[in-house]
C-alpha cells in the first residue's frame, strides 16, 4: 500500500467522522459508497473539498465524480495523474 | 371543548447531568467536554448509529434526548414534533461562518438549520408526522400548550415529543417530553415548570 493510499484513508476517516473505523479496515478496492464505506451525498461533498484543500485539484465535471470517488485506488490514481501539491 | 392531555414521560440532559422522568438517571465528569459527555451517553446506552458522529453537538443533544425518552422506540409514526429553542444553530452557524474564507465544509453548512434536528429525529424513527420549530427568548410552557393541544384538537395527531433543546458557548439545555391522550402527569404551564426546574438538581 502507497502512502498515498494510506494518506487518503487517513483524511476520509478524519474528514467524515467514521469514528471507530481504522486504516487497515478500509480496503484499496471497496466501494467508497452504497454497500461497501456506505459514504452519502454530503461525504461527496466533503471528498471533493478534500481534493481540493490537500492536492490543489478542482473538479470542474461533477459527472467524474462518480469514477474518481468509487474507491481508495481510483482516488489515488486520479490524484497521482492530478496534483499540483 | 378541550380534552385532557397527559404528559407520559420527560428526560432533562443538563450540567453533566441526566434527569429521567423526574429522578437522577446518569452522572458524567462535570470537567469533560461536550463532545466527550455526549460520546459517553453514546457509549454508556450502548446505541449503534453511525450517523450520530456526523451530527452537529446540537443534534447530537436531541438524537441521544430522544433514545433516552423512547428507550429507542417511537411505534407511532405520525407521533407529531413540537420543539423550540433561543439561539436556533448559532453554534454550528458560526462553526461554519469560520471555514466560509477557505473551504466552506458541507458538513457544517447542513447544520445551519434548527429543525435540522426534527429531521434528523424523523430519520432516525421513520416518523412521517406534523413538526413545528420555534424562536422563544426562554423555555415558555404556553407555546407548546396552544400548538399541542390545537394538533389534538384538529385530530393531526394521538401523539405529541415536545423539546426544548439549547446550546450556545458549549452551554446544553435539553428537554423532552411526550404527550397523549393518557398518562399520570397533568399536561399544564405548572406541571411543565416543575418538570424544567425540578428541586433535587
Amino acid at each position: 500500500m502507497s502512502d498515498l493510499h494510506t494518506e487518503l484513508k487517513q483524511s476520509i476517516i478524519q474528514q467524515l467522522n467514521l469514528e471507530d473505523m481504522e486504516v487497515s479496515e478500509i480496503e484499496n478496492d471497496e466501494h467508497l459508497f452504497g454497500d461497501g464505506l456506505g459514504l452519502d451525498s454530503i461525504d461527496a461533498l466533503e471528498l471533493i473539498v478534500l481534493l481540493e484543500k490537500d492536492y490543489g485539484i478542482k473538479l470542474t465535471d461533477p459527472n467524474q465524480g462518480k469514477e474518481i470517488f468509487n474507491s481508495i485506488n481510483s482516488m489515488a490514481d486520479f490524484i497521482e495523474k492530478n496534483r499540483i501539491r | 371543548m378541550s380534552e385532557e392531555l397527559f404528559i407520559t414521560k420527560s428526560v432533562i440532559i443538563r450540567d453533566s447531568k441526566i434527569i429521567k422522568n423526574g429522578k437522577p438517571f446518569f452522572k458524567a465528569d462535570p470537567d469533560a467536554s461536550l463532545s466527550e459527555f455526549l460520546k459517553t451517553i453514546y457509549k454508556e446506552e450502548h446505541l449503534k448509529y453511525p450517523k450520530f458522529f456526523k451530527m452537529d453537538s446540537l443534534s447530537k443533544l436531541v438524537y441521544l434526548g430522544v433514545e433516552l425518552l423512547t428507550e429507542g422506540n417511537i411505534p407511532d409514526k405520525k407521533t407529531a414534533l413540537v420543539f423550540a429553542n433561543s439561539v436556533s444553530s448559532l453554534e454550528t452557524d458560526e462553526a461554519y461562518a469560520g471555514t466560509m474564507g477557505e473551504f466552506p465544509s458541507p458538513s457544517l453548512f447542513v447544520y445551519t438549520l434548527p429543525n435540522i434536528m426534527l429531521g434528523e429525529i424523523s430519520i432516525r424513527h421513520q416518523l412521517k408526522s406534523e413538526n413545528i420549530f420555534l424562536i422563544s427568548e426562554e423555555f415558555d410552557p404556553t407555546i407548546y400548550l396552544d400548538y399541542t393541544k390545537a394538533l389534538f384538537q384538529q385530530k393531526k395527531t394521538d401523539n405529541v415529543l415536545c423539546g426544548w433543546v439549547n446550546l450556545h458557548n458549549n452551554e446544553y439545555d435539553v428537554f423532552l417530553w411526550q404527550i397523549a391522550r393518557s398518562g399520570r402527569t397533568d399536561f399544564n404551564e405548572e406541571e411543565l415548570k416543575k418538570l424544567y426546574l425540578p428541586t433535587h438538581e
